[in-house]
Formats: structure tokens, C-alpha cells, sequence
């Protein structure tokens, strides 16, 4: 599965099927820092992920000053 | 993973663990709406009268919060601030437009621009390097100044911030360790119009995490801006919640514990309490076998060895 990341922009490219949780284990990613969108949903950590799939980690954490 | 809360259980788009809870589209959207509307109103922020300011950065966090406060009937305008970091400021700018165009005017609110080169002949980056301070401290003045000013001129009741769960925390832990106290006084969700010239500002999404307020974005269609503010780079904020989302993975709820754990000491002051020497002469005797002070008949070390020699060896 092509696997989108933010923060640099890059794509990998992963072996499925996986859960999602394994698939941010993997790319040593924090789930509380993170969310994982399939298509254009939003997906859990026990989704299935399949190799046709288009995913994207987003990173949630913004930081600078408050 | 299902919804826990529907009873037809649609497919769950997001679990939270600290809440023992997993819900689909819809009744997360209801949770992230109930979570504001209680921070309304514990907080007493404000009522469905008052005019409010919100400020916009074209982030998750401030266009979600202006989403949320249109969505429960609230008279919410914006305010953006372009702060002229090149391609970042032209990018967040064209998504507060886009937000404010294509779902806010529905609602009625209108969007405020205020841009720093205009005003002071430079973006705020070149204004650093001009008066030799850090690029966010120099942002944070213009910030501050110019939405208090838009709200006291434009006669808003109060300014609305996108502050999070995790904004608020990893504050908190700031504070905590460099012990500055009095800091702490100004990190209450409701802060009142002290003075004549001062608006009143709110923090409506103190109830909920970044996670949460990211996935609502994405629910509802919330077109935002994911990169991030090039100056934020390497900041203390962004160690603080990292350090803190890997407590929160290990044991859910604890960012919430730990900044509402403060919110709470802070309303409630404790009551005068008794020295600790004071309550060790009031609960202490000696132990009836050894002679120790203990706050039972015998103290521990004795009942462990009492237990230990008629325990039978294996
Ligand atoms: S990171 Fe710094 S410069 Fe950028 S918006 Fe935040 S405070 Fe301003
Ligand atoms: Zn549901
Ligand atoms: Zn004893």
C-alpha cells in the first residue's frame, strides 16, 4: 500500500494486509500523535489495511509558542 | 471495531480510549459538540447572545473551533491574522478564505483580516531580525495585540482561542517545571476582562485533545492547513507533548488528569490543613511489639516478620 506522511512531505510504500496499528508500529509512529485516513475516512487502529489502499498518517501535534 | 453508542453499531471511525468508548461519524460528532457545550458551560464563557471573536491561524484546531461554535448556533466571526511567512502565511490565509466562503457566510459570520505588512512595513520574521527578539515571541505580541484590539473596537463580548487538552497540558508541564507560578494563574479556560480595554477570552476545546479536534476536522470535511508554522520547528510545546502523548499511550487519561487535576486545585483552594508533624503526633503510637511509631497496634515490619516465620516454607 502507498503510505502518505507530513512533516517532511514523502510517500513509502508498505507491504499489506495490516492493521493499522502495526502499519504506525512499523513506521515507529505514536497513535495519540497521529490519525490514519484510508481514501478520505478515518480509520481505528484494528482496521485492516489492504495493499490497493491509498494511505494517509496525518500528524496532529502542532506546536510554536501559545 | 464498532460504535459503543449506536444501537444499529456502525463501523467506528475513532477510538478513545480514555473515555472506554469507539464511535462512528455521527455520534463522534455529538461527542466533540457535548465536550464544547460543557466547557461553555462550566466555564461560563459565554451565552448564545454574545458576539464572539474567534481567532483563526487556518489550523485544525481555530477552524474547528469556529465549526463548532456556528454548528451550536453561536454568533461566531473571525479574526486571521497574516503574519507574512512566505508560502505558509499565503497557504493558511487561501484556507481561512475558503472556509469562511464556502461555509461560515451560510451561517451569516464574516471573517476579519488583519495583515502585518501593512500595518508594520515588514512580516513578522524581518520584524524579529529588526528588534533582535525570537520570531514567536514577537508573533505573540502582534497576536495578542491585534485580536484584542479587533474585539475591544468591534465590540465583540469575547475572544475565542482553538487552545486544546494538549496545548493546555503541555503548558501546564512548562510551568510545573521551571516552577512559574505566575503563569498558572493565567492558564484558567475563561479568562475575565480584568480591565477596561482587556476583552474577556475563552478556551471552548479545553475538554478535548489535538487527536480528537484533528478527527473532527477530518469528519466533517474541514479543509485545513496540515503543515506546520516553520518557526515551530524544535520547540519546548512540541517536546512537552510528545512527552506527554507517550504517558497518555501508556496510561489513557492522563493528560486529562493532570491539567483538569489543576483546573480543579485551582477553583477549589484547600483548606488550611494540619502540618504534617502535626498529623503524625495525632496518628502515631508505637508498635506494640518493636517500639516504632506505626498507625496500627503493630506496624508493618513486625506483621510482615510474624507473617514470614509461621508462613510454611516451600
Ligand atoms: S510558530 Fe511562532 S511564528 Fe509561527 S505562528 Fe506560532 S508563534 Fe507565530
Ligand atoms: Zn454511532
Ligand atoms: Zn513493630
Amino acid at each position: 500500500m502507498l503510505v502518505h506522511l507530513s512533516h517532511p512531505h514523502r510517500q513509502v510504500e508498505i507491504k499489506g494486509p495490516k492493521r493499522t496499528k502495526e502499519l504506525l508500529r512499523e513506521l515507529n509512529l505514536v497513535i495519540e500523535a497521529h490519525l490514519v485516513i484510508r481514501g478520505d475516512e478515518l480509520v481505528t487502529e484494528d482496521e485492516m489495511l489492504a495493499d490497493a489502499d491509498q494511505i494517509e498518517i496525518r500528524p496532529v501535534i502542532s506546536g510554536g509558542s501559545v | 471495531m464498532n460504535c459503543t453508542k449506536c444501537p444499529t453499531s456502525m463501523r467506528a471511525v475513532i477510538s478513545l480510549p480514555r473515555h472506554n468508548a469507539a464511535f462512528c461519524k455521527g455520534c463522534f460528532t455529538t461527542f466533540v459538540h457535548e465536550q464544547v457545550a460543557r466547557a461553555i458551560k462550566s466555564f461560563k464563557m459565554f451565552t448564545p447572545e454574545d458576539r464572539i471573536l474567534v481567532a483563526v491561524s487556518g489550523g485544525k484546531d481555530s477552524l474547528a473551533l469556529w465549526h463548532i461554535l456556528l454548528a451550536l448556533g453561536y454568533r461566531a466571526d473571525a479574526l486571521y491574522v497574516n503574519l507574512g511567512i512566505g508560502g505558509y502565511s499565503e497557504e493558511s490565509h487561501r484556507k481561512v478564505r475558503h472556509y469562511a466562503d464556502t461555509v461560515a457566510a451560510a451561517h451569516g459570520a464574516k471573517l476579519i483580516v488583519h495583515v502585518v505588512e501593512q500595518e508594520a512595513g515588514a512580516g513578522i520574521r524581518e520584524l524579529a531580525t529588526i528588534l533582535h527578539r525570537p520570531t514567536c515571541s514577537t508573533c505573540g505580541t502582534i497576536k495578542r495585540y491585534q485580536f484584542n484590539r479587533a474585539a475591544v473596537e468591534q465590540d465583540y463580548d469575547v475572544m475565542a482561542t482553538g487552545h486544546n487538552l494538549d496545548d493546555e497540558a503541555a503548558r501546564l508541564l512548562g510551568n510545573v517545571l521551571h516552577w512559574q507560578d505566575e503563569y498558572l494563574d493565567k492558564q484558567s479556560p475563561t479568562l475575565p476582562a480584568s480591565v477596561e480595554g482587556f476583552a474577556k477570552k475563552v478556551k471552548p476545546l479545553c475538554r478535548l485533545s489535538e487527536r480528537e479536534i484533528a478527527a473532527y476536522a477530518v469528519v466533517n470535511r474541514i479543509d485545513y492547513i496540515v503543515e506546520e508554522c516553520p518557526m515551530a520547528k524544535g520547540s519546548k510545546m512540541i517536546l512537552y507533548k510528545e512527552v506527554l502523548n507517550r504517558l497518555e499511550t501508556e496510561s489513557p487519561g492522563t493528560k486529562q488528569r493532570f491539567y483538569w487535576g489543576f483546573l480543579e486545585k485551582q477553583t477549589k483552594p484547600e483548606p488550611a490543613t494540619e502540618s504534617m508533624a502535626e498529623k503524625d503526633q495525632r496518628t502515631l503510637h508505637p508498635c506494640q511489639s518493636c517500639g516504632q511509631p506505626t498507625t496500627a497496634d503493630t506496624c508493618s515490619y513486625c506483621k510482615m516478620m510474624a507473617k514470614a516465620k509461621t508462613a510454611t516454607p516451600r
